[in-house]
């Protein structure tokens, strides 16, 4: 038995960084109020940034153009639906389309159409002294490379941002009220702005991990509907960090499963296992019914008062 | 008489402007986008019009047969945003109507008769599509989950389910490939003429469309469709419609068309079910329906020069070497330059149109989670 679980833990928590990160960024927008269902297309950009960089800018480089790369996806976003006040679901999709084909067309003319997989350095784990060494759970949790730790970090501090700091109360007040957030002083637009690009850098980075820490290679679409999956888990969370990021490891354990059954020898169609993930979505916002409450202004823009 | 005439000329006018601009924006597109990945710009629109509108050939047997799918989703997508319900399940319903045409195409077999056989399957195309709608339909009515996300993950389900039964159940019998086996000639739209790869389907796609429009317009269920999604509020209050009926309905038709789609480019164009038969048709359907003004006949007018653009692509793919998902990046940016000029308020664009015709209860849906149309 332990020698299926400690693997199995572990690449829980490998599949669940991505999701986490992009999650906790998602959270963060919608808290302001904005709903970014551009992020699938916020995680493939990230992702091809830090495949096509990491050759020549290394590891750090690669996270960095992938972080890059979300921004820039979600200042596009920005201007349609906080300056120009489009549909947020429309656009969000557009933003979509957009960078998977982008992607592709670009994936396509740098590195042919041959099929030959791209190898790309990947990220090392690290192991962090003491921690490491603690049963059962030592290994899985504190020897995973960069990204995890960075999850590990930020979950606590925003959510310790979002309900402790004057900003954080700030930003809720947008995604709740616009109006009484004008009243109170705060510049609505600025304050979703700045949630969008947060939440864009962090489905960057989500995109970059899924590439330099994960799969080690970049194919067309591998995105897969993580960045869709990431909104059902920010729904799942409850809006909250902590709660997304215990969503998102439960994400990660459906897909670990896979390793479980293999390593057991079932004869389960792998396709069920590929599957798994957009079911549990499905089953998971079902189970959350009526029982979540989401920013009252979410999705909502808000009309200029002059 | 005079009146007469000018209003016609307007109307010609309407949509004739915007479609020169479309076009023109278009060919723009591609070409600064095959200049910046490097390919001459002058071969690749050469190559996009030889291979779309050029020939006869090329418009008859490429245009208007990548048209068939994407008129057929497009209404699809323009049905069910006119009702307020962001349905971007279209791929995966088109995925499920071609799993069960071509399941029922190869029970029959050789020997039932054409007459029977091809009725059954498109019948039963479009009420897998309609089932595999009805699940998002029913998770919102029951447990308020958006369906942009659900019929998202449907699409992905779909995917995997037709990867499975390609490679177990329905693979074919040498076992291959991950692929059905071909459809018996029984089973298969036939060609409006011989020689000609453009099949019945397509006039059928046109009926669908010119129904959709009349039924839009002149019935009273699609009175109440229309008014669910411009107010679900009024639709209650002032017009007494049931709202979960309603949108339950415009749902299931929507991935009803949808479904029959994937019928129809199973019998009528691959005879054999595989996973990439769809080349993200439910996906473009988006960009057809935004551009159609989600009016049905201008969907259909506009799924013609999206099929265009797509058979035009693939001859640039094959003359040229330019990638033909360029075509979705196109397509992308028309979307994003619909939207981002609506908001501009650009005196003559398209989108003029658009904001008048589109329902804000595409806006609202996203809003109002506890209110959506159909949910009590």
């Amino acid at each position: 038995m332990t020698d299926a679980t400690s693997p199995f833990l572990e690449a829980t928590i490998r599949t669940a960084t991505p999701l986490a990160l992009a999650a906790l960024g998602e959270t963060v927008v919608e808290r302001a109020g904005v709903v970014n269902i551009g992020l699938e297309g916020v995680i493939i950009a990230g992702a091809f940034a830090a495949a096509a960089t990491a050759g020549v800018a290394g590891i750090s480089g690669a996270f960095t153009t992938a972080v890059l790369a979300g921004l820039s996806c979600t200042a596009l976003l920005g201007i349609l639906i906080v300056t120009l006040r489009a549909d947020q679901i429309v656009a969000g999709t557009a933003l979509t389309l957009l960078a998977l084909g982008v992607t592709g067309l670009l994936y396509r003319t740098m590195f042919g159409t041959t099929g030959v997989a791209l190898t790309i350095p990947t990220a090392k784990p690290i192991s962090i002294p003491l921690l490491s060494s603690a049963p059962v759970i030592g290994r899985a949790l504190f020897v995973q490379p960069a990204p995890t730790y960075v999850a590990y970090v930020l979950v606590p501090l925003v959510a310790w941002w979002l309900s402790r700091t004057r900003a954080g109360l700030s930003l809720r007040a947008v995604g709740e009220s616009p109006a009484a957030a004008i009243a109170a002083g705060i510049a609505p637009d600025r304050v979703r702005w700045l949630a969008l690009l947060f939440g864009g850098a962090l489905g960057g980075l989500s995109g970059g991990c899924l590439v330099v820490a994960q799969v080690g290679t970049f194919a067309e679409g591998m995105s897969a509907g993580r960045g869709f999956i990431a909104i059902a888990i920010v729904a799942l969370g409850r809006w909250s960090p902590l709660g997304v990021a215990l969503a998102a490891l439960l994400f990660g354990a459906a897909s670990a499963l896979q390793f479980v059954f293999q390593s057991l020898g079932w004869n389960v169609p792998y396709q069920l296992f590929l599957a798994l993930p957009y079911l549990l979505t499905l089953v998971a916002l079902a189970g959350i019914a009526g029982r979540h409450a989401p920013p009252a202004a979410l999705g909502r823009g808000w009309l200029r008062t002059s | 008489m005079i009146e007469a005439v000018r209003r016609a000329a307007l109307r010609a006018g309407g949509v004739l402007i915007p479609s020169i601009t479309l076009v023109a924006v278009v060919a723009a597109l591609v070409a600064a986008m095959t200049a910046i990945v490097g390919y001459d710009p002058r071969v690749a629109l050469g190559a996009l019009w030889r291979g779309s509108l050029g020939t006869e050939y090329a418009a008859l047997s490429a245009t208007l047969v990548r048209a068939t799918p994407l008129m057929l989703t497009g209404l699809a997508v323009t049905l069910a945003f006119t009702a307020g319900i962001m349905n971007i399940g279209a791929e995966g319903q088109l995925l499920a109507g071609a799993t069960a045409a071509v399941a029922v195409g190869l029970v029959a077999g050789e020997s039932a008769s054409r007459l029977v056989t091809l009725p059954l399957e498109l019948l039963l195309g479009s009420l897998a599509g309609a089932f595999w709608a009805f699940i998002p339909a029913w998770w919102r009515q029951r447990f308020g989950v958006l369906e942009v996300i659900s019929t998202i993950m449907m699409n992905f389900v779909a995917l995997y389910l037709v990867g499975y039964l390609v490679r177990g159940p329905l693979q074919e019998p040498l076992r291959i490939y991950p692929q059905s086996e071909m459809l018996p000639a029984a089973a298969r739209l036939p060609a409006l003429a011989t020689g000609m790869r453009l099949h019945w389907g397509f006039p059928i796609a046109v009926l669908c469309s010119v129904g959709l429009w009349w039924a839009l317009r002149f019935t009273a269920a699609g009175f109440r469709v229309r008014v669910l999604g411009i107010n679900p509020d009024a639709a209650v209050s002032a017009a007494q419609i049931d709202v979960r009926k309603t949108a339950m309905r415009a749902f299931l038709l929507s991935g009803a068309l949808a479904g029959l789609a994937g019928a129809i480019e199973v019998t009528g164009v691959t005879y054999s079910l595989y996973e990439n038969l769809s080349p993200g048709y439910g996906y473009t359907a988006i960009a057809v329906a935004l551009v159609g003004a989600l009016n049905p006949l201008l969907t259909a007018v506009s799924s013609i020069l999206f099929g265009a653009l797509e058979a035009g692509a693939a001859a640039m793919q094959r003359d040229a070497g330019v990638p033909s998902v360029l075509a979705s990046v196109v397509e992308a940016s028309i979307i994003l330059l619909l939207i981002a000029f609506r908001e501009l308020r650009v005196p003559g664009s398209v989108l003029l149109r658009l904001r008048a015709s589109r329902p804000n209860a595409v806006d609202r849906s996203s809003s109002n989670r506890g209110r959506m149309p159909g949910q009590s």
